[in-house]
């Protein structure tokens, strides 16, 4: 009990936090437009490198692009949204290098909001709005027979994907705690992952399909998913009701994650000087 | 009245013997300096490997998916694009170099003005070590890797080799060429940021990183290639070692790259002079 009372009596000074970066990232007008807008191309480029590969192959890993589209919705919305919220814990190794992670443990408050909040990339914002747009129009486009539960499939997937997303962005900087210079293998899960849910799963094969899909979690995200909304049997397959099954995939990812990191930082040794 | 900057070229022309040995130098300590980052360079590597994975099985559902072939290449030539290209991305350097906006932001570029050697001369010497080094170690480890889990298509012509050596070489100049001038801004914007966010994101999908330019409709490619560097950084050496041409379209796309070579080494110069003229040092 009062360690929940505790808990939220910390929300102001969280809520100081976020509004004082608000505030210092909004000084700088242009540049803050001009990261709004350059924030965007890299979503943009991603769709438009799907729509290019649909110039030359009508179908790819036996799915047309209306039906790709889905997943490359599914892929981009949560991404975008995770990499808004969470992307920035990447930086964790140069807080570990320069020691300003020192400043942030000896604080009353959690050490992952704190990071989290103290350079919240609110540029990326447009990213994250642009990618549930792409969402919305993918499923606007397959001409889905829309029922309550797919509608709900429909909201609930992204948000999983989100949780999904941020807990790979936090496994992965925790690494930096015992490896600085770890910086590259985080992206290779981080935007690797996001690479592996823009296109169908069936475009992959042998043990990196499985690695990725299964034992990473990374085919709940989108393909799953989108052959539950699409009303298409798995190739592969596996049975429908997989496809509900982003949520119980992305929680327990969350909790492991939460549980690396927390023996991250227990085992964290400053650098000194 | 003649203004007077640090790096007025001293005359080097009358013995061009000791210009070299600088310029070896240099390149030696570029390498030396790099194979530094031991750590760094596994992971880069490790990284390139798997996005290798995730680019060729792409390419080669989008090959069986059109039939056998796309927009020319065969799959083992679409496999060995996105291998060798996973490779050449950290040789050229695609990516992340903002040493010399860096120093212009910190005042430090003050001490590179007062080197006997041109900047523009001595940050490409470094670099052409970098890229020694990198080829040792970033291009290696995925091209293996490509190999031993993929069937990758091998030169048949005996041309082939050389002239894709020579080919990434000039990538690596013109790529080195275009940083140079992206981190430049910052002599004039203070902070190359924006620049850089630009460049990041046109040279990955301008260069061929992302899908080979030949899916794009001629009437996009063409242009691409002759009026603008990117297609030379990675696209060129690429399609240069997969024979997607004859011999004859192979040689005349490396002959764009010296034309590029040539190019954009020459406004380096001139950006780098007329910064100088303008370039105030801060800070004491």
């Amino acid at each position: 009990m009062a360690e929940w009372t505790y808990r939220l009596r910390r929300g102001p000074a969280y809520l100081a936090l976020l509004r004082g970066q608000a505030r210092s990232q909004a000084s700088y007008r242009t540049s803050f437009v001009v990261d709004l807008v350059s924030n965007v191309g890299a979503t943009v480029l991603d769709v438009l490198t799907v729509l290019v590969l649909f110039r030359v192959t009508r179908e790819l890993g036996g799915f047309d692009r209306t039906e790709a589209m889905v997943m490359v919705g599914l892929s981009s919305a949560a991404f975008a949204a995770a990499d808004l919220m969470v992307g920035n814990v990447e930086s964790l190794r140069q807080y570990v290098r320069t020691g300003l992670l020192d400043a942030v443990l000896v604080r009353p408050l959690g050490a992952l909001p704190q990071l989290l909040l103290m350079d919240l990339p609110l540029r990326k914002a447009s990213r994250a709005v642009f990618g549930a747009g792409v969402l919305v129009v993918a499923l606007a486009t397959a001409e889905l027979a829309w029922t309550p539960g797919r509608v709900a499939l429909a909201v609930l997937t992204p948000l999983a994907g989100v949780v999904f997303f941020g807990a790979i962005f936090v496994a992965t900087a925790s690494l930096s705690f015992w490896w600085i210079d770890s910086g590259e293998v985080g992206a290779a899960f981080t935007y690797g992952g996001r690479d592996f849910t823009t296109y169908p799963m069936t475009v992959y094969s042998g043990w990196f399909r499985a690695l990725f899909a299964y034992g990473m979690g990374f085919g709940f995200v989108s393909y799953y998913p989108a052959l539950a909304l699409l009303g298409r049997a798995d190739p592969l397959g596996l049975p429908g009701w997989v496809g509900w099954v982003a949520p119980g995939v992305a929680l327990p990812a969350a909790g492991l994650a939460a549980a690396v990191w927390r023996f991250g930082v227990r085992h964290y040794r400053s650098t000194g000087s | 009245m003649g203004s007077v900057t640090a790096t007025v070229a001293p005359p080097i022309s009358r013995n061009i013997i000791p210009w070299f040995r600088t310029f070896a130098a240099i390149t030696g300590s570029g390498f030396r300096r790099y194979s530094t980052y031991r750590q760094a360079t596994l992971a880069g590597a490790f990284t390139n490997t798997v996005f290798g994975f995730l680019r060729c099985y792409v390419l080669l559902a989008v090959a069986s998916g059109a039939g056998g072939a796309a927009a020319g290449y065969s799959p083992a030539q679409l496999a060995t694009f996105v291998w060798v290209g996973q490779g050449l991305l950290a040789v050229v350097l695609l990516w992340r170099w903002t040493e010399l906006a860096d120093r212009i932001r910190t005042g430090e570029v003050a001490s590179d003005l007062l080197r006997p050697v041109h900047p523009v001369v001595s940050y490409l010497a470094t670099d052409l070590g970098r890229a020694g080094y990198a080829v040792l170690t970033r291009f290696l480890p995925p091209v293996l890797t490509g190999l031993l889990f993929f069937d990758l298509a091998l030169p048949t012509r005996w041309q082939t080799v050389p002239l894709f050596a020579l080919s990434v070489g000039l990538a690596v100049v013109i790529c080195f060429g275009c940083r140079f001038l992206v981190n430049a801004t910052a002599y004039w914007l203070h902070d190359a940021r924006g620049a850089m966010i630009l460049w990041t994101l046109g040279s990955g999908v301008l260069a061929g990183l992302y899908f080979p330019l030949r899916f794009l409709p001629d009437w996009i490619a063409v242009p691409l290639w002759l009026a603008t560097p990117f297609p030379s950084l990675l696209q060129t050496p690429l399609d240069v070692l997969v024979e997607r041409d004859g011999a004859g379209i192979q040689a005349g796309m490396v002959a764009v790259q010296l034309l590029w070579v040539g190019l954009v080494l020459l406004t380096c110069h001139l950006v780098q002079r007329r910064a100088e003229h303008r370039l105030v040092v801060q800070g004491g």
